[in-house]
């Protein structure tokens, strides 16, 4: 794959680059005069934000409760060598960092139970009593508000020579290589298919459970991941001012942290260090040399009030779209031609591939072999409101089915109960000769069973390519794999599994375009791809017709049928034409319940059906 | 101390604190519900409110017309507020509204730090609540009584405006669907406007009525929005009686446990939020609906 041999080469040089920078620090930033004690102090932060922007920039979940974690990780390390006489200082942070990971398991259990303003609220609560429990119930072993003063240095034994780190600039290389080994495991995180998941789940949380994956499983590894992150910042905290502070739990700190990640960039991962250290040289210019004292926070907030507003995406997202901008306005003449020339090998391509065949999916359980879905009695009432009512509903092996209803009979109430979105008030689904009654969505996809949605469900900020990508990664991997240090284009299978869909939903030349850019008829074709990604058995269609132009609506037909071959399908829409020449069987909804089943032709003569849909004048109208 | 009186004076307490935070969560909650934005500069307005009493008191001499000046400076702060920045932030994602929140809290709050330094400021109380008062053997600050006449008499109009008016009919609407309202030709962005500045107002007038039980200071504000949020959790995002609720709970937690211990008030204040999860995870009054 193209796209993964570029992510190999850009990889190696942002972690070379960044060693780089990291060596030359010390050697020139003294020509700036900035103090040793201010670039560790960034370095700590920066890492602290790492594992925050995994949490805030890649999943989208804002937590303003890190504290705990920076405090817990911090005041365990420091308790284990100052006051239980622990002397491997390395050892004592790694513990502290495990120690922050799992009670940030704990919480995550507890807080991931919500979403957006509510988490956020629940994080800063949850933040506060750890505050309160260091400074009262624990001060014992945590010095209350005296803190841990007397946190040693670490010493690295290498044989034949100790290095004793101490402070200022001889404790730097200790930080800078601490931190490269964060941004460096960070990279991995973020290319490996759990990166991709998360970014999936920030786009669009609902789709990403639809096509398989365990969200919240996802989200609470990166809350952990962001926890163990802080832990380790918190002990170098302590190494770094020889005293652990009791002010590392207080909410200042996360607040601090989610300012200095806002400013910097967020889901850069660099961010974080960037605004950290904005935040501290801007501190000391302003204190210091402006002579501003107390008020230097005042000109923060404002600035920082006004990055929010028109900087939306911070200092190195500024400098990102200036960038493209830049290039975009300096290569619009030679761009053009490439992309013409970049066609039309698309093209050539495509004509030279034959289109592979749809791999055979999961096996269906040997001993079965009745029809793929049954459905009895299914009924759900909202209510007074009766959306379906005893609903039973057969479908064979490699079948095409229509339903067709007026506007309100139920039918995307019945698909939502087949994908198991909504549970039925009584009665029962067989998939494949398993009952998937009450199950979640997400499981009922990994069994094989999943719809595309009426109204488009898209991860809009992501490519076509990496679209489908989240989709096929769930069918491949299944709902939950830590496989957080592989990279994403190394999963076997993926790429000729993007391929083909792209293919089979003729986006192929669209790949590496984002969602945001395309028409609305190659998005309506993705909502179908991300549903075939996943290489379904069985494939629900809501109104793949929906809002297509006539002409676009003979191409998706063609389409349809093309993906239809090997496939069982069920397909919703009111384009009748349409759906009379494509599926072999037609099922009547109305108000709830089954008017009809038959062939089209039978349904086209069908009394009921003309009743149904035009109430009673069919006489004076040719249907 | 375990006793009866003590048991008493305290439970009078949490019924003071708790009144308190049932009026700056109730602010809170509306504009939460019926913006979508969770104002993490409520408890800067809270400070606001006080610090502008202040000077009124000193200009006037008169905690009416404190109380009176500070109400309406906040409620045109509010809207000033909403017209300047908040309204921009409608159409953004979360995270957004959150940090621009965050950030003009840190501005007012340094302002006020900035004319009025880190030191405390008082309010006396009225000459006509100064002293106190004994009732059945237990002494009270006759002020702390009143406090409790003064914020029901505000969250009394609060539930009218809410509950007996066309602006708050619109308000409920908006808060169970917003584009709704607007859809059925309402302006709903003005009203979210007025929303603001009540809310601001709410929070402003507690801050005033707060201020000669509790010395003012620009950082009092960030305590009090932290026990805002474990209000409005366990009452229910959104709801208004949730927020009353949930307000008379947490100050009383927080008085009676102090009888007991004062380092666990907090704790014990957070344990209950976290029962409240994990067994309500909407807020004992929540409505399911919006996210």
């Amino acid at each position: 794959m193209n796209l993964g041999k570029t992510f190999m080469q850009r990889r190696y040089w942002i972690e070379i680059l960044t060693a780089f920078c990291l060596i030359a620090a010390p050697f020139v930033l003294p020509y700036f005069n900035a103090a040793p004690d201010t670039v560790n102090r960034i370095l700590v932060w920066g890492l602290f934000g790492i594992g925050f922007d995994i949490l805030f920039g890649y999943t989208g979940l804002l937590s303003f409760g890190q504290s705990a974690f920076y405090g817990t990780g911090g005041f365990v390390a420091a308790y284990l060598l100052t006051q239980a006489g622990f002397p491997y200082v390395i050892l004592a942070l790694i513990i502290g960092m495990v120690v922050a990971a799992i009670v940030g398991y704990l919480i995550g259990l507890l807080a991931l139970r919500s979403t957006g303003i509510y988490f956020a609220m629940i994080t800063v609560a949850i933040a506060e009593i750890f505050f309160f429990v260091e400074f009262n119930p624990l001060s014992a072993w945590t010095g209350g508000e005296n803190g841990l003063p007397g946190v040693p240095a670490p010493s690295l034994y290498l044989g034949f020579k100790t290095i004793h780190f101490t402070s200022g600039w001889s404790l730097y290389p200790f930080l800078a290589f601490v931190y490269f080994i964060g941004i460096v495991i960070a990279f991995r995180i973020v290319r490996s298919p759990v990166g991709a998941i998360l970014t999936a789940i920030r786009e669009n949380p609902l789709r990403a459970a639809a096509v398989g994956h365990n969200v919240q499983g996802y989200k609470l590894t990166a809350f952990v991941i962001a926890a163990a992150y802080a832990g380790m910042a918190g002990g170098l905290l302590g190494v770094m001012q020889a005293f652990m502070p009791p002010d590392a739990f207080m909410f200042d700190t996360s607040g601090q942290l989610v300012m200095q990640t806002a400013i910097g960039g967020r889901a850069t991962l660099f961010g974080p260090l960037v605004g950290a250290a904005v935040w501290l040289f801007l501190q000391d210019f302003l204190q210091s040399t402006l002579g501003l004292g107390a008020t230097w926070k005042l000109v923060l907030g404002v600035v920082f009030v006004l990055l929010v507003v028109f900087l939306r995406q911070g200092i190195i997202g500024g400098f990102r779209d200036l960038y493209w901008f830049v290039r975009s306005k300096l290569a619009t003449a030679p761009e053009k031609v490439a992309t013409a020339g970049n066609g039309h090998m698309a093209t050539g391509t495509q004509a030279m591939r034959t289109p592979l065949p749809m791999r055979p999916h999961r096996p269906v359980p040997k001993s079965f072999s009745g029809p793929i879905l049954q459905v009895t009695g299914l009924t759900k009432h909202y209510g007074g409101v009766h959306a379906n009512t005893d609903i039973e509903f057969t479908v064979n092996q490699g079948e095409l089915r229509g339903i067709i209803g007026p506007n309100g009979a139920g039918k995307s109430t019945f698909f939502k109960m087949l994908t198991c979105e909504v549970h039925p008030s009584s009665g029962k689904i067989l998939f494949e000769g398993r009952d998937i009654t009450g199950l979640s969505v997400t499981d009922v996809c990994q069994l094989g069973l999943t719809k595309s949605y009426q109204v488009n469900q898209l991860f809009n900020s992501l490519t076509v390519r990496q679209n489908l990508i989240i989709s096929a990664l769930a069918e491949l991997r299944g709902k939950f794999r830590l496989d957080m240090l592989s990279s994403v284009s190394n999963t076997p299978g993926l790429n000729e599994q993007v391929e083909h869909t792209l293919e089979l939903v003729n986006l192929t030349e669209r790949a590496d375009t984002p969602v945001s850019q395309l028409a609305y008829g190659e998005k309506r074709r993705l909502e179908v791809g991300l549903a075939l990604a996943s290489s379904p058995s069985l494939l629900l269609l809501d109104e793949p017709l929906a809002g297509m132009s006539p002409q676009e609506r003979v191409e998706t037909v063609k389409l349809l049928k093309s993906i239809s071959q090997g496939r069982t399908m069920i397909i919703i829409d009111h384009d009748m034409d349409s759906l009379f020449e494509l599926a072999e069987r037609i099922t009547v909804l109305q108000e709830g319940r089954i008017l009809v089943e038959g062939t089209p032709d039978e349904i086209k003569g069908n009394a009921k059906v003309q009743e149904a849909y035009l109430g009673g004048v069919h006489e004076e109208i040719a249907l | 101390m375990l006793n009866w009186t003590n048991f008493l004076s305290q439970l009078f307490n949490g019924l003071v604190l708790g009144a308190l935070l049932a009026l700056i969560s109730s602010g809170l909650t509306i504009i939460y519900g019926t913006l979508g934005l969770l104002n993490l500069a409520h408890g800067a307005m809270f400070m606001l409110g006080g610090y502008a009493g202040y000077v009124a008191y000193h200009a006037t001499n008169s905690f009416a017309l404190a109380v009176l000046a500070a109400t309406l400076f906040m409620l045109v702060f509010g809207i000033l507020l909403e017209r300047l920045v908040i309204r921009y932030f409608y159409d953004r994602p979360d995270e957004d509204q959150l940090l621009v929140t965050f950030g003009l809290s840190i501005c007012i709050v340094e302002t006020v730090r900035y004319f009025f330094s880190s030191m405390t400021k008082t309010v006396p109380p009225p000459s006509m609540f100064s002293g106190i008062t004994s009732m059945g053997g237990v002494i009270f600050p006759t002020y702390r009584l009143a406090l409790i006449g003064i914020v029901a008499v505000a969250l009394l109009a609060l539930y009218l405006i809410l509950y007996r008016t066309r602006l708050g009919l619109i308000v409920r609407a908006g808060i169970e669907d917003s584009m709704m309202v607007d859809s059925l030709g309402i302006n709903v962005y003005r009203v979210f406007m007025i929303v603001f500045g009540i809310g601001a107002m709410a929070a402003g007038f507690a801050g005033i009525v707060n201020a000669p039980v509790v010395s003012l200071s620009p950082g009092m504000g960030e305590a009090i929005l932290v026990q805002t949020f474990v209000v409005v959790v366990i009452g229910g995002v959104g709801s208004f009686p949730g927020a009353v609720l949930g307000g008379l709970i947490a100050g009383e937690i927080i008085s009676l446990t102090s009888m007991i211990n004062p380092a666990y008030s907090y704790i014990m204040l957070f344990a209950a939020m976290t029962l409240v999860l994990v067994f309500r995870p909407r807020g004992l009054l929540g409505k399911k609906g919006r996210e």
